[in-house]
């Protein structure tokens, strides 16, 4: 039993030192020149283009469905004219950067885990190391970029295809015009609810292209690395979203409504 | 062909005695995977110019040998120097100096599965030599495509390519660099005799032309009768036997002989 924990929690610490040593040299990378700039835009552009349908289909439900489900209820209260505000103000704060993660970490991060984890196993990464080209700069910095700058970008126009989707639902119910739903929206909504809600999508961005790296790189010899290294690339990166959502919520009470 | 392969190995083995001629020194090399023990005490020289096969079944430790060469795996014990370098104690950017004098043909060919043949091949040029001229970079790559024989595959994807031609472009992709020293892991294996022979006799050509000397890790005969100079077999993580092809046809030792039925 203690020899277990003993070895559990060594190791966990293992893991982890390789985690931080994956990111130092993520660190040290990033500053050298030489920067993959081609790399780089390939990667933004198949993880918006490829991303993006899935994350437009999510968003307009997430809008659709609150308003749906809410309406009947602020009826009754007769608020159902503060159900564009209401929309708004969770999916910008809330729903909207943390299931878009979500989705991203499940569609991306998996991916990236396996492209890489299969380049490991079928030795073009020790190939481009040997060839002293360097796989960290051409293959992870402009990676983990990639999703740090398009997660963000994907989730702010999840949020407004979502206002677009409460629309529609409010219209269902009663006509209202598109100027005024929006005009509603985006009253509700102040400088305090965007700006943590899109600050927080860029450690989500980064947290999802690190951790694909992470497992795709490390994983080990033979083909079924491969699916472990996806695997494990989208339960930690959930993870990851889950915890850093936590912490951002509480930073976000300590300084934005203090 | 025969006789200047005899020369050829009269001249490797003079220079054997004289240090400026070693490239490769190998001694007392142990490498461990937990508590597998894969090298015990590997011991080996290659001089300028020569070709060394590494002759062994599988499993014995060959790819571990060669991947502790170009500093993919750290070694346990023992010393490697390659050009007078021991590698473990060498910086980032010493080893990335050596490595370009390395040229090493991996077991799969390890083509980058994303990129067109054209693309693996000018990958080196523009990333390690910084070239930019692009006139120039097809220039190079038309060119050692040429050397491999396989100018037509040129804007294909690897994945649309036989197990013989990745074999050929991966050598293309280490040729472009003009290594001063091929670590070749199993070029043949996989491959039908005929084809087999081709690339060992390619290995010859590249040798002529580059002026490389080389390690060629192996179980194929008929392969390691044609490339090499000087054959040692690997058994458990240690050489057993050493000498030109006719010398270890001739062993009466059972591991060795073992090869040669
Ligand atoms: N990275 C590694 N991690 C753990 N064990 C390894 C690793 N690389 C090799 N081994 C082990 O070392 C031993 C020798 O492997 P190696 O690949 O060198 O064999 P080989 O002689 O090249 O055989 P083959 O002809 O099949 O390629 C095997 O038992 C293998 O399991
Ligand atoms: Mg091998």
């Amino acid at each position: 039993m203690e020899q277990t924990i003993k070895s559990g929690v060594y190791k966990l610490l293992e893991k982890v030192g390789d985690q931080v040593n994956f990111f130092l040299s993520f660190v040290r990378h990033l500053l050298r020149k030489g920067f993959e700039w081609n790399e780089f835009l390939r990667q933004c552009f198949i993880i918006g283009y490829k991303s993006f349908p899935l994350i437009a289909v999510t968003g307009f439900i997430l809008g659709f469905v609150l308003t749906l489900q809410s309406l009947p209820t602020l009826k009754d209260f007769g608020a159902a004219s503060y159900v564009p505000g209401m929309v708004s103000v969770s999916v910008v704060r809330e729903i909207g950067p943390v299931i878009i993660a979500l989705i991203s970490a499940g569609k991306i991060a998996s991916s990236i885990g396996a492209e890489l984890g299969s380049m490991k196993v079928t030795e073009q990464i020790s190939a481009m190391e040997v060839s002293s080209a360097d796989p960290i700069q051409y293959l992870v910095v402009t990676r983990i970029l990639a999703c740090t700058f398009m997660i963000p970008l994907l989730t702010l126009m999840a949020d407004a295809i979502s206002l677009f989707g409460g629309f529609v639902g409010s219209n269902l119910d009663n006509k209202v015009s598109l100027h005024l739903y929006f005009n509603k929206a985006f009253n509700a909504l102040a400088f305090s609810d965007l700006f943590p809600g899109v600050i927080k999508t860029v450690f989500f961005g980064f947290a999802i292209g690190f951790i694909g790296c992470y497992h795709g790189y490390h994983s080990n010899r033979g083909t079924e690395s491969v699916g472990h290294a996806a695997n494990s690339a989208v339960v930690s990166a959930s993870l990851w979203i889950i915890i850093l959502d936590g912490i951002a919520v509480q930073l976000t009470n300590i300084f934005a409504y203090n | 062909m025969q006789d200047e392969l005899t020369i050829e190995t009269k001249q490797a083995t003079e220079a054997k005695t004289d240090d400026n001629n070693i490239v490769i020194k190998v001694e007392h090399l142990q490498k461990s995977f937990e508590d597998n023990k894969v090298l015990k005490d590997i011991n080996l020289t290659l001089c300028k110019g020569e070709n060394l096969v590494v002759l062994g079944r599988s499993g014995q430790g060959k790819s571990v040998t060669i991947q502790c060469i170009v500093g993919l795996l750290d070694y346990d014990e023992g010393s490697l120097k390659v050009f007078g370098k021991e590698i473990k104690e060498l910086l980032e950017d010493e080893l990335k100096e050596i490595r370009l004098k390395l040229g090493f043909l991996f077991q799969s060919g390890a083509l980058y599965d994303s990129m067109t043949v054209r693309e693996n091949l000018s990958f080196p040029l523009t990333r390690v030599l910084k070239m930019k001229d692009d006139s120039k970079i097809n220039q190079e790559v038309e060119d050692v495509l040429d050397a491999v024989g396989l100018k037509d595959a040129i804007d294909k994807m690897p994945g649309d390519l036989s197990g013989g031609m990745r074999k050929r472009i991966g050598l293309a992709r280490t040729l472009i660099l003009k290594p001063a020293i091929m670590l070749y892991d199993e070029p043949t294996t996989g491959l039908d005799p005929i084809t087999s022979k081709e690339i060992s006799q390619l290995i010859m050509d590249l040798r002529k032309k580059y002026q490389t000397s080389s390690i060629i890790i192996t179980h194929d005969l008929a392969c390691a009768k044609i490339t090499g100079d000087r054959i040692l077999v690997l058994h458990e993580g240690k050489f057993i036997a050493e000498g030109s092809y006719k010398d270890l046809e001739k062993s009466q030792d059972e591991r060795v002989n073992s090869f040669f039925k």
